[in-house]
């Protein structure tokens, strides 16, 4: 039962660090009452951005290209939703799309219209000493890419910042209400920029994660609706960071049963596990609406500026 | 959205608005290619021979204007009409591919099993089944919402995935050619497919169809107490509510179902007229462009015919500018995404000058 038990658990973790990653970002835009579509597009932007700086410079270089790529994205978002104070919605979907035409037209530039398999190196696990060592959970849990440990911490991190400093319970009460927040003498625009650019840096990252840690490749169009099963997270976790990383596992483990499933020989159409997801993300979204609490001023359209 | 449109100066006359239309019609087009141009400059390509392909694979011949440019706005009027409708009643339906996906499929499963009738009436079932399958699937994402409150721009981007995995499942499955070797369905019959019209190459008359559907959506939404239901819902529901004594809930469903049943016809106005088999792509993702066709004919089926027929034109010379000049097809959504921007931002700014409060009124969503 261990060789079925053991890959699952890492298929989960697999799969959920890039969900999770993307998912805390849209967290942050959330808390401060603002919903960012585009953050599909941010992980697509991101997981290009890494095949082009990790095909120049390794890995690293790889990261940091993604992060800026999904940061690019944050910048738009900001720019119509905030400056221009656009729709929300429609600006995030035209931003997906706008990163959809991007990626897929500088990647045929850049690597042939072909999309040969272009491997890249992928980052190397690194063993936790001691708990890396732990029966069953061991290897899957702890000897895995630094990304994965980033993933981990970032749920505790952001849970003291939105409960122990100013500036968390700055955002948060700009999401319940930002006439108040603004009355307090916050800067209430300053700071949704702010979350929007983190969102999209973390957004960029989980798409790098895709093809550093992952994949070791780039397929147009690989982000495959992370994005919006991120926002779903987000709601199934109840606008909470550790609610938040619960709901990446929970969408991990659906993921991985395939994999489970594959191992036990049970045959049915792939596509069959393939749509899981995306129905556990509806299935999820019309469970967890009506009893969790949302931002109060959760996408509504922003006030005049003055 | 239509805000901005309504708080416009109402006093123009007839013949300065069509002035004002075409004038902004030109910018547009001249936006599109000096848009293209830049990024044909930016991503290394011959930017002559990009642009000559552009024009030669749309408007440059009839041949390329009907079987090319035409073929591609017919689905393209139908699925614009079906975002415009949604939008107008604020359901935010990004879910048209899917529902076309499913309307292909509906309209094709149909059309295999059933007997072949002589004659015009033959259609109709096929038609109606792809209508049918369009407002289930949108039903789904209706019912989601009016039920359980999930915003619908999430379900139905879910529904799209779905539903590609759908009809991957069918064409492989129950659906497959009797040889079993190609993913893909068998022809269906000649009496389903959709006549030609003659001296027009591939067109076929789904093309009146979609200009008839488009005609009396538009005329609902100007003319008519149901129109003016959908536009009161999408403006501001409470006011609609209470003021209106509309039945905002009831009111948002139906105009979902309609637009996911127009939406679904142009799946089935594609197999049937262009395709005859239903296989994976089938859409060059028709459903997404909608939303630029709408968004560009400020959410208006009328300006939505010619809207299609812009971006049928920019489909079409993208696939051209690939064939001849080497330059990817998929220029065209970084295109059609500026086009969305650069609609929601003006509009923005001009209600933001008009009437010096925020622009676009999104209802509050999870309230």
């Amino acid at each position: 039962m261990n060789d079925v038990i053991e890959p699952f658990i890492a298929a989960t973790v697999r799969t959920a660090v890039p969900l999770g990653l993307a998912a805390f970002g849209e967290l942050l835009v959330e808390r401060a009452g603002l919903i960012n579509i585009g953050l599909e597009g941010a992980i697509l932007a991101g997981a290009f951005g890494a095949l082009v700086g990790a095909s120049a410079a390794g890995v690293g270089a790889g990261f940091a290209t993604a992060a800026l790529a999904g940061l690019f994205i944050g910048v738009l978002f900001a720019l119509c939703v905030v400056w221009i104070r656009a729709d929300q919605i429609i600006a995030g979907t035209a931003l997906t799309l706008l990163s959809v035409g991007a990626t897929g037209t500088l990647y045929r530039a850049f690597y042939g219209s072909g999309g040969a398999a272009l491997g890249i190196a992928t980052s190397e696990p690194l063993a936790i000493p001691g708990l890396s060592a732990l029966p069953v959970v061991g290897t899957a849990l702890f000897a895995q890419p630094p990304i994965t440990y980033v993933a981990y911490l970032t749920g505790p991190v952001m849970a003291w910042w939105f409960r122990r400093t100013h500036a968390g319970l700055a955002l948060r009460s700009i999401g319940e209400r930002p006439e108040a927040a603004e009355a307090a003498g916050i800067a209430v625009d300053r700071a949704r920029v702010m979350a929007i650019l983190v969102g999209g840096t973390l957004g960029g990252i989980a798409g790098g994660t895709l093809v550093l840690a992952q994949a070791g490749t780039f397929a147009e169009g690989m982000s495959a609706g992370r994005g919006f099963i991120a926002i779903a997270i987000v709601v199934l976790g109840r606008w909470t960071p550790h609610g938040v990383a619960a709901g990446a596992l929970l969408f991990g483990a659906a993921s991985a049963l395939q994999y489970a499933f594959q191992a036990m020989g049970w045959n049915a159409p792939y596509q069959l596990f393939l749509v899981v997801p995306y129905l556990l993300t509806l299935a999820a979204l019309a469970g967890a609406v009506g009893r969790a609490r949302a931002p109060a001023a959760l996408g509504r359209a922003l006030e005049a500026r003055r | 959205m239509a805000t901005a449109e309504r708080q416009a100066p109402a006093r123009r006359s007839g013949a300065n608005t069509a002035l004002h239309e075409l004038a902004l019609a030109a910018v547009v087009v001249a936006a599109i290619a000096g848009a293209t141009a830049l990024l044909l400059l930016a991503g290394g390509y011959p930017v002559g021979r990009g642009l000559a392909a552009l024009w030669s694979g749309s408007f440059g011949s009839w041949y390329a204007f009907t079987s090319a440019t035409l073929v591609r706005a017919v689905p393209l009027m139908l699925t614009g009409a079906a975002v415009a409708i949604a939008f107008r009643a604020g359901v935010l339906n990004i879910g048209a591919e899917g529902q076309l996906l499913v309307g292909a499929a509906a309209a094709v499963a149909l059309a295999l099993v059933s007997r072949e009738d002589p004659g015009l009436l033959a259609l109709a079932p096929p038609l109606v089944a792809a209508a049918a399958g369009g407002a289930v699937w949108a039903g789904v994402a209706a019912f989601l919402r009016t039920r359980y409150g999930v915003l619908e721009v999430i379900s139905t981007i879910m529904l799209n995935f779905v539903a590609t995995y759908v009809v991957s499942y069918l064409v492989r499955g129950p659906l497959q050619e009797p040889t079993r070797v190609y993913p893909q369905s068998a022809t269906i019959a000649d009496a389903f497919q959709l006549p030609r019209i003659s001296g027009a190459g591939r067109l076929h008359v789904g093309l009146l169809l979609a200009l008839a559907l488009a005609g009396v959506a538009g005329w609902v939404l100007r003319r008519t107490a149901v129109g003016f239901r959908i536009v009161a819902t999408g403006e501001n529901p409470s006011a609609a509510a209470s003021a209106g004594g509309i039945d905002v809930r009831k009111t948002t469903m139906h105009a979902f179902l309609v637009s996911g049943a127009l939406a679904g016809l142009a799946g089935g106005v594609e197999v049937l007229g262009v395709t005859f088999a239903l296989y994976e792509n089938i859409s060059p993702g028709y459903g997404y462009t909608a939303i630029a066709v709408a968004l560009l004919a400020r959410l208006d089926p009328w300006r939505g015919v010619a809207t299609a027929l812009l971006f049928g034109a920019l489909e079409a010379g993208a696939g051209a500018m690939q064939r001849d000049a080497g330059v990817p097809s998929t220029l065209v959504s970084v295109i059609e995404a500026a086009l969305i921007l650069a609609v929601v931002a003006a509009q923005a700014a001009r209600a933001r000058r008009l009437s010096g409060d925020s622009a676009v009124a999104i209802r509050p969503v999870n309230a």
